[in-house]
């Protein structure tokens, strides 16, 4: 396969490596995917291509062969160190599909493998991480290795996922305010998580309606493959000039076919992946509003300890007590971490709010990439759908006034 | 040719025939085909042999005696009509239960019911249609029509319309079944039902079966739309009002083939059928038991074959043999027809036989095709509408997340994308709409097709009708020398004789007097069977010549219709695609 264009646009201030600037730019491409391995043990690996002119680099391009998991790990790294920021998201882990491997089905994993790290190689924050270094540099055994330890510390994807769904149900708990006081009940806070959540709901039935749509162009493609080939041996039995024109028909009706079939698959990639794309950029904001909520606990928590501390150590240098010492010591360590927890949960606080601002203004260029491609393309269909109908008119006329 | 030097002599043997039997014989035109009616001479058809044959019988018909009262009594409409009936038959509801309408100002053509009978149904005039009816008419009106023989100068239209529940009446305690009986209305300029009119009839399934049953009598040879199903199952199966209505329609159908075939639609039955008010007076078909009684009585001395008045009678040759009476000449059929498959003594009628049996064959073909054909059509016409349903749920999800979206909108920017996917979500629920209207097209277009495998039907009923015929031919054929050698026989061992041998001279005379019945038989079947032959041919001819013109039609119409739909589609979202072409990524990269 040959190494291809993102199929997205992702605005930013990134320029073509080929162009000669002082401006820092790292360009990153996943290409090539190649099955390895024989049976169960089978799996996809990917070149990721590097071009940078960041000194934080070993230099101006490199290239290294990933796997699917090695995407998770950073993933789950960055997810980690960075609260707060929404981690862009990663296509699922079918194992079904998987031991299909059909020609489809590995573009478009790749595809949006390549939107994952581009995503992460735009990010003010993210570009960077020293994980994204790792991931993008590090030889195939070092990363072998990164991945093998992480997953003993870190959660596997299904564990993820489990802790996707207790957070889910912590914070509609929160939205359905049956919840103890340890939650943030700001306005401004329970709008984002009321949107979040609804917004998921949304995307998700456009996005089924957009793959049955999908569905929907192949039925009607393999119908009027079906319907050519009937009306073609109809006109075989038939004389002249009816048996000719029904062989015409027969022939432009195969012809669309073929015509819808990709249609389909276009509409596959360029509108109901974005749609599944965001479905689950929405699921991921959802496990980092989960983090906040975790963050403002112990905020609180530490916070509450922190007064009870200080309480109990005024009291003790009233009472003049020995224990005044350790009590200090103790109030001091409790108030560092207190602090330290307020500073981390308000800089959950902040990214997001920045990162809620990004979060829209790429689903809106992107979301109006996916639909301008769809419109365009659903035109081009009905087009040469209509030409091609067109085209036998002239045909038709001639051999009834036979 | 045989035919025209003995058409007299055909005609006038028929009438002397058919008139002794007519009584007996239960051929289908009757008493109430009109009094002095020059009309009968079937002007559109070219078939000057069956327009002798038909002429002859309705002479005959003229002479019957009115039928006497029918034993079922129709219940006032009013009382007791169907369960709820289709919206657009509301406006007939109420009209069911007008009293006789003597108000209206159209004048009626004398209906034949006039001329013979007095109207003693007081329903009858009721549902003679005047002027009111012809708006409502107009909703009934299917817009599919396309009978493609008519022209503008010449027209009749039939509708099948406010279907009522009716009850026989009997003798018994428990009372009479009931039944459905529908409304047929014709509208006509033709001259045959006496210049411009409106009619209407009552007639129930059975009516149409007894039609069915006597123009395939009356037409043998010939391509007659298969009527439609009896389908007792389905009856128990669906919802009454379902099955009611998918038997009006049905039955529409038929009609109006029937009416457009330009050789049946000036046909007695089907005038009758259209026009006498009350019973249909066709002889209804009996069931095979009671026909097998029938010839029960008569298979003695037909088995024994005792001189000619148990001969079989001419013009019963000219039948196919049915159930009961025609046991016997079963019997001799099926064994003429395997001695045929034997390889037996081909009696010299079988000459064309290899033509025609490509003729079949290609036919035979055909109807493979069309069937595949039409089923073909009815997946695309399912996938179109899949399509429209889904295009149109696609637009639905984006209008809700367009509002939503711009209910939670936060600052302008995001209010824009908001009214891309409106625009999305508009063209989309427009695309959706086009799709249904397409296919609604497409359904009607295509059908062209379903009736065409009709036809096919009707096709395989008139190389029935010769290959039956043919065997008749055959089977006298064959009779002929044993009958002859046993005279021969006879002859021999009564000239040894001294004096004569007088029970044998008897018996040669019988057989001599048997012998020129079959002969004469004989004749006729020929007669009967170029005839038919004929009429296959012309028939055939003339429906490939329909077909042809009709699948041209239906495909042009079908691309016209494609052509149109995907036009406007192509124009809606190309417009979606320009108010939205900032984001084309084409032009974007740099």
């Amino acid at each position: 396969m040959e190494s291809t264009e993102q199929p997205r646009s992702i605005s930013g201030s990134m320029q073509s490596p080929r162009s000669p600037s002082l401006q820092p730019y790292l360009s990153v491409s996943v290409t090539d995917p190649v099955k390895l391995g024989n049976g169960v043990q089978a799996y996809i690996s990917y070149r990721v291509i590097t071009k940078t002119n960041l000194p934080e680099y070993q230099g101006p391009e490199k290239i290294v062969i990933r796997r699917y998991s090695d995407f998770v790990w950073l993933r789950d790294r960055l997810f980690e160190k960075y609260k707060g920021i929404f981690i862009p998201p990663l296509p699922e882990k079918s194992a079904v599909e998987k031991f299909r491997f059909s020609a489809e089905f590995i573009e478009m994993r790749r595809a949006a493998l390549d939107i994952f790290v581009n995503r992460i190689a735009l990010h003010p924050e993210l570009q960077h991480s020293e994980d994204l270094r790792t991931f993008l540099q590090a030889d195939e055994e070092t990363m072998d290795r990164f991945r093998f330890q992480e997953t003993g510390i870190f959660k596997k994807p299904a564990d993820l996922m489990q802790m996707f769904r207790d957070v889910q149900s912590k914070v509609s708990d929160a939205v359905l305010g049956k919840e103890k006081p340890v939650e943030e009940t700001t306005a401004a806070y329970e709008k984002l998580k009321h949107y979040i959540f609804e917004l998921e709901n949304h995307l998700a039935e456009a996005q089924k309606h957009a793959y049955r749509l999908v569905k929907r162009h192949r039925e009607l493609g393999q119908s009027l493959l079906d319907f050519g080939k009937a009306v073609k041996l109809l006109g075989a039995c038939e004389g002249e000039p009816t048996g000719k024109a029904f062989s015409d028909l027969g022939t432009k009706s195969e012809l669309l076919s073929i015509k819808l079939q990709k249609e389909a698959q276009q509409v596959l990639m360029n509108f109901e992946e974005p749609l599944k794309d965001y479905v689950r950029y929405v699921q991921s904001i959802k496990a980092t509003i989960a983090e906040r909520g975790t963050a403002f606990k112990q905020h609180c928590e530490l916070a509450e300890t922190t007064k009870l501390k200080e309480i109990n150590l005024d009291k003790l240098m009233l009472t003049r007590s020995d224990k005044v010492g350790e009590a200090e010591i103790e109030y001091r360590e409790i108030k560092a971490e207190s602090e330290e927890a307020t500073r981390r949960f308000e800089r959950i606080v902040t990214r997001m709010e920045e990162e809620i601002v990004r979060f829209q203004e790429q689903k809106t260029e992107e979301m109006g990439v996916a639909f301008h491609q769809f419109a365009k393309g659903q035109a081009r269909l009905a087009c040469s759908i209509a030409d091609a109908w067109k085209s036998l008119l002239p045909k038709l006329e001639a051999s009834s006034a036979v | 040719m045989m035919g025209s030097e003995n058409a007299d002599g055909f005609e006038e043997t028929n009438l002397n025939a058919q008139r002794d039997v007519m009584e007996n014989l239960d051929l289908g035109v009757d008493g109430d085909a009109g009094g002095d009616n020059p009309l009968k001479k079937s002007v559109v058809n070219g078939d000057t042999s069956n327009s002798g044959y038909r002429s002859a019988m309705s002479t005959l018909s003229n002479v019957r005696d009115p039928l006497s009262p029918p034993p079922t009594v129709m219940i006032p409409a009013d009382s007791d009509p169907l369960l709820a009936p289709p919206s657009s038959y509301e406006d007939f509801r109420s009209f069911g239960s007008k009293p006789i309408s003597s108000d209206n100002s159209y004048i009626e053509p004398p209906s034949y019911a006039d001329v013979i009978f007095s109207p003693f149904d007081e329903n009858s005039d009721s549902e003679i249609n005047g002027a009111e009816d012809s708006s409502l008419h107009s909703q009934f009106s299917d817009s599919l029509s396309r009978s493609p023989s008519s022209s503008s100068s010449d027209y009749i239209k039939i509708t099948v319309s406010n279907p009522q529940k009716e009850q026989e009446t009997s003798n018994s305690i428990v009372g009479g079944n009931t039944y459905i009986t529908y409304q047929i209305t014709t509208r006509t300029n033709l001259p045959e039902f006496d210049g411009p009119s409106d009619f209407s009839v009552r007639r129930r399934f059975r009516d149409v079966v007894t039609l069915a049953d006597r123009l395939a009598e009356s037409y043998r040879g010939f391509c007659i739309p298969p009527r439609p199903d009896k389908s007792v199952v389905e009856s128990q199966v669906m919802q009454k009002q379902e099955f009611v209505e998918q038997r009006r329609v049905a039955l529409e159908k038929y009609l109006r083939r029937l009416s457009a075939h330009p050789v049946i639609r000036n046909s007695d039955e089907l005038k009758v059928f259209l026009q006498k008010q009350g019973k249909l007076p066709l002889q209804m078909s009996t069931d095979v038991a009671s026909r097998m009684l029938d010839g029960a009585v008569k298979l003695p001395k037909q088995l024994f074959g005792e001189g000619g008045a148990s001969a079989v009678p001419v013009h019963e040759v000219v039948q196919p043999a049915k159930g009961g009476r025609d046991l016997l000449r079963l019997f001799k059929e099926l064994r003429q027809s395997v001695s045929n498959d034997w390889g037996g003594s081909k009696p010299p009628v079988v000459e064309e036989d290899r033509e025609f049996l490509e003729k079949k064959e290609k036919m035979h073909d055909l109807e493979q095709q069309i069937i595949n054909a039409s089923q073909q059509a009815e997946s695309l016409v399912k996938a179109q509408q899949d399509m429209g349903e889904t295009m149109g749920e696609l637009g639905l999800a984006f209008i809700k997340l367009t509002k939503f979206e711009n209910e939670e909108a936060t600052s302008n920017a995001q209010r824009i994308r908001p009214n891309d996917m409106k625009n999305l979500a508009t063209a989309a629920v427009k695309a959706s709409r086009f799709y249904r209207e397409l296919n609604s097209q497409t359904v009607k277009h295509l059908d062209t097709l379903h009736e065409y495998l009709g036809m096919m039907m009707a096709v395989q009923g008139a190389f029935a009708d010769r290959s039956s015929a043919l065997l008749t031919v055959q089977t006298l054929l064959s009779e002929l020398p044993s009958l002859q050698q046993r005279v021969e026989k006879l002859e021999a061992a009564s000239s040894k004789v001294f004096g004569g041998d007088k029970s044998r001279i008897r018996k040669i005379e019988e057989l001599k007097e048997t012998i020129k019945v079959t002969e004469d038989a004989k004749n006729v079947a020929i007669r009967e069977y170029e005839r038919i032959k004929e009429n296959n041919r012309s028939e055939v001819e003339r429906l490939e010549k329909e077909r042809r013109a009709d699948f041209m039609n239906m495909m042009k119409g079908f691309v016209v219709n494609q052509v149109g739909y995907a036009e406007k589609m192509g124009n809606v979202w190309a417009k979606v695609a320009e108010e939205s072409s900032q984001y084309d990524i084409e032009k974007q990269s740099s």
